[in-house]
């Protein structure tokens, strides 16, 4: 017996030693990209369809800024901006599907939180759209601020949201007792309050917007001034990976930086040749902006002429579909707005 | 020495394996969340849950810890259990009796009722009762009472509260009252056995189960007062209705589907428990004068019970576990905020789906101890 027992904790000894190994080892480079590479195209985790954000056609075709970020990162990493796997995640599933390794970047309109960030084994790279929570009403209701709201009301939103915890702040904080209705799908809800279950529908500002495209007449619904929280969305990675978490941060950074240089999918490549060493930086044309990563030198320069610039992305999804036309904090520095990313030097 | 061996080896393999199995798995999963820095533990359940539930039995509130919050979603898991097993029961022996009866029409709608709720899908019966049945109720302002005080919307269904006064007097008076009416069976039984003499026990019970509460009423300084639900504008056209208790549409349409499903499943476990039983007990009963009533009650119930208690366990167990399907309609049961919200907004996956399947183990262990326990006592006992 004791013989066996010997055998059993050598055997467990040894597998462990394997898997310290073979974690250590793999740790140096960037493991997710060396799969990525080989697999040749990106795990990208979006939501359901949010129109602007990411939204699937008829023919399975998805856009939206959020989709553009994956498909920055493909083209940086595979050369082709349409090498990309796009997995629909709920809000409840999004964070496992990303510690599992069903996914590599999740685009998910996710908002960074503090003990997101610190407890469940992500890492959010940067904002890729500057949000806030805000609430929807029926036009015929009357009500046009939130200072309206009466004891007893209902509110539909999703599970599994900061929203969720927002509302609950909010609705405290002003004493007023409510019932929280919260389904798993973001269409769910939205069928729930158009039918009349609930008086408000609250998420983000920027889905309301969305959302509201969806309803069976738009022109019956308002979105309420007020913002009652912070809700910087942006791509996420699993924690553990600091390669491919540069190049998840890096290739929104290029695109939001272009903007700001004037550089377009149209023009990059004439830009090769400009004046300013930072425009050449950008498209490729100076300095090894792509060794650190493992990556080649116009990884920028693809994603630019693939995907285009930020300011392209915003228009092209967000304000020409009609859901947000006014960038508001998500103009760049320079023209008013809270877009600002460090250089690429 | 051979034999022995013969005998431990195979065992022995078998735990190895087992160990193997479960070893690399949680090594396997250990050294997983060590590299994405992900900690394992139950400390969470002891933090604030912060957020809030749509439909409680007991107090919650967000500053409650996980640890409540799992509690009162798992009692709200066990609401609609209860209710579904106690509807599914009622219909499923109603329909069932319906199958067999020499009627024409009360024995082919039967079994059009029960082949068209057992072959559609759960989740989409569960859609259909609560995204197009209820969808298609009125509003508050536009609802109609029925039965005079109580208004089904589409926001739920308001019925008026009980307002109690000494009610711990009026529950004495009916508990006394049950206690009563149990001795009184068993003394009647005594007698018949001894004397051939029988006792009216329903009659009594009857007057019991009235008699001694309405005193409480009388003498016992018990009140009872209905809140009834008041409409209240909370906007222009926005309305809910105040006061009483609201049931939420998500609850009913869930007990609803619920108990429609498994009502067909328990009616052909019924069907065949009474087919099962020999057609001489039936004629040996009616040849000693037995009424039809009678021989349902005394000869063929009694044993077709044992027939239909096996298999009509195995359907509450698929009800309890079905009842998950409560995240499609948001409502708040297990699965929906334990692990959902709160899966989320903690991130321990490994911990609460843990216990999320440990606790629906234990449901269904528990019902099928009480299940096997009733068997048991119904069994025919081998003199």
């Amino acid at each position: 017996m004791f013989k066996h027992l010997k055998q059993l904790t050598s055997l467990f000894a040894m597998i462990a030693v394997l898997f310290a190994f073979t974690t250590e080892a793999m740790a140096k480079k960037s493991k997710t990209l060396k799969n990525t590479q080989k697999k040749g195209f990106v795990r990208c985790g979006v939501s359901q369809g949010l129109p602007g954000f990411s939204n699937a056609d008829a023919s399975g075709n998805w856009t939206g800024i959020d989709v553009d970020v994956c498909r920055a990162v493909a083209a940086a990493v595979l050369g082709d901006a349409n090498k990309v796997k796009f997995t629909p995640l709920s809000a409840k599933e999004r964070f496992t599907a990303l510690t599992s390794g069903e996914i590599d970047v999740l685009a998910r309109n996710t908002t960074w939180t503090l003990s997101r960030d610190a407890d469940i084994g992500l890492t959010f790279v940067g904002v890729n759209f500057y949000d806030g929570q805000g609430f929807m009403v029926r036009k015929s209701s009357g009500i046009t601020s939130v200072d309206q709201f009466k004891n007893g009301i209902s509110a539909c939103t999703n599970i599994g949201t900061t929203t969720e915890l927002n509302m609950r702040d909010f609705f405290n904080s002003r004493g007023i007792s409510y019932e929280p209705v919260a389904f798993e799908k973001a269409d769910e809800v939205v069928a729930a309050y158009d039918a009349g279950r609930c008086d408000t529908y609250t998420t983000d500002k920027s889905g309301l917007a969305a959302q509201r495209t969806k309803m069976k007449n738009p022109d019956e619904h308002i979105v309420l001034p007020e913002t009652i929280s912070k809700e910087p969305l942006g791509p996420v990675v699993r924690q553990g990976d600091a390669v491919w978490e540069d190049i998840v941060r890096w290739s929104l950074n290029t695109m939001i930086e272009a903007e700001e240089y004037g550089i377009t999918s149209s023009n990059a490549d004439s830009m090769k040749t400009s004046d300013n060493p930072q425009i050449k930086r950008l498209v490729g044309a100076e300095g090894e902006m792509g060794a650190a990563f493992g990556l080649d030198n116009e990884w920028n320069l693809r994603i630019i002429k693939q995907v285009g610039n930020y300011g392209e992305s915003y228009k092209r999804n967000i304000a020409d579909t009609g859901i947000l036309p006014d960038r508001g904090p998500n103009q760049l520095w320079t023209k008013g707005g809270i877009l600002y990313v460090p250089p690429a030097r | 020495m051979n034999n022995k061996i013969k005998r431990i080896l195979p065992q022995l393999l078998t735990i190895l394996f087992v160990v193997f199995v479960f070893g690399f798995f949680t090594i396997n999963a250990q050294v997983n969340m060590d590299n994405r820095g992900i900690d394992f533990g139950f400390g969470f359940l002891s933090q604030e849950a912060s957020f809030d539930m749509q439909f409680t039995l007991l107090d919650y509130d967000g500053q409650d810890s996980y640890l409540w919050a799992y509690v009162v979603a798992l009692l709200n898991t066990l609401l609609v259990s209860f209710l579904g097993i106690i509807f599914c029961t009622i219909l499923g022996v109603i329909i069932g009796i319906a199958r067999l009866s020499q009627n024409f029409l009360i024995k082919n709608s039967a079994a059009w009722y029960v082949e068209f709720f057992r072959n559609i899908p759960l989740l989409l019966q569960i859609f259909f009762w609560y995204y197009a049945a209820l969808r298609a109720l009125p509003l508050p302002e536009n609802a109609q009472p029925w039965f005079g005080v109580t208004y089904m919307t589409i926001k739920g269904y308001y019925i008026p509260s009980m307002i109690w006064e000494n009610l711990n007097v009026f529950m004495s008076c009916l508990i006394a009252a049950i206690v009563a009416i149990i001795f009184i069976r068993i003394y009647a039984k005594k007698i018949q056995e001894r004397e051939g003499k029988q006792l009216p026990v329903l009659y009594i019970s009857l007057a019991l189960i009235t008699i001694l509460p309405l005193l409480s009423f009388l003498i016992g300084g018990v009140t009872l007062d209905f809140e009834m639900p008041v409409l209240k504008q909370l906007a222009q056209t926005s309305f809910i209705f105040e006061g009483g208790i609201a049931l939420p549409p998500e609850l009913i349409a869930l007990v609803l589907a619920l108990s429609l499903y498994t009502s067909t499943f328990v009616a052909e476990c019924v069907r065949a428990g009474i087919q099962g039983i020999s057609k001489g007990q039936k004629e040996a009963a009616a040849s000693v004068g037995l009424t039809p009533n009678q021989i349902l009650k005394l000869v063929i119930m009694p044993q077709a019970l044992r027939i239909i208690i096996p298999p009509t366990t195995n359907q509450y167990l698929n009800l309890t576990k079905n009842s998950s399907l409560a995240a499609a309609i948001a409502y708040p049961d297990l699965v929906l905020v334990f692990a959902g919200t709160a899966l989320m907004q903690t991130g321990k996956a490994i911990e609460i789906v843990g216990i999320t399947m440990l606790t629906y183990l234990s449901i269904s262990l528990a019902i099928a101890a009480l299940m096997n326990w009733y068997n048991k006592r119904i069994e025919i006992k081998e003199k």
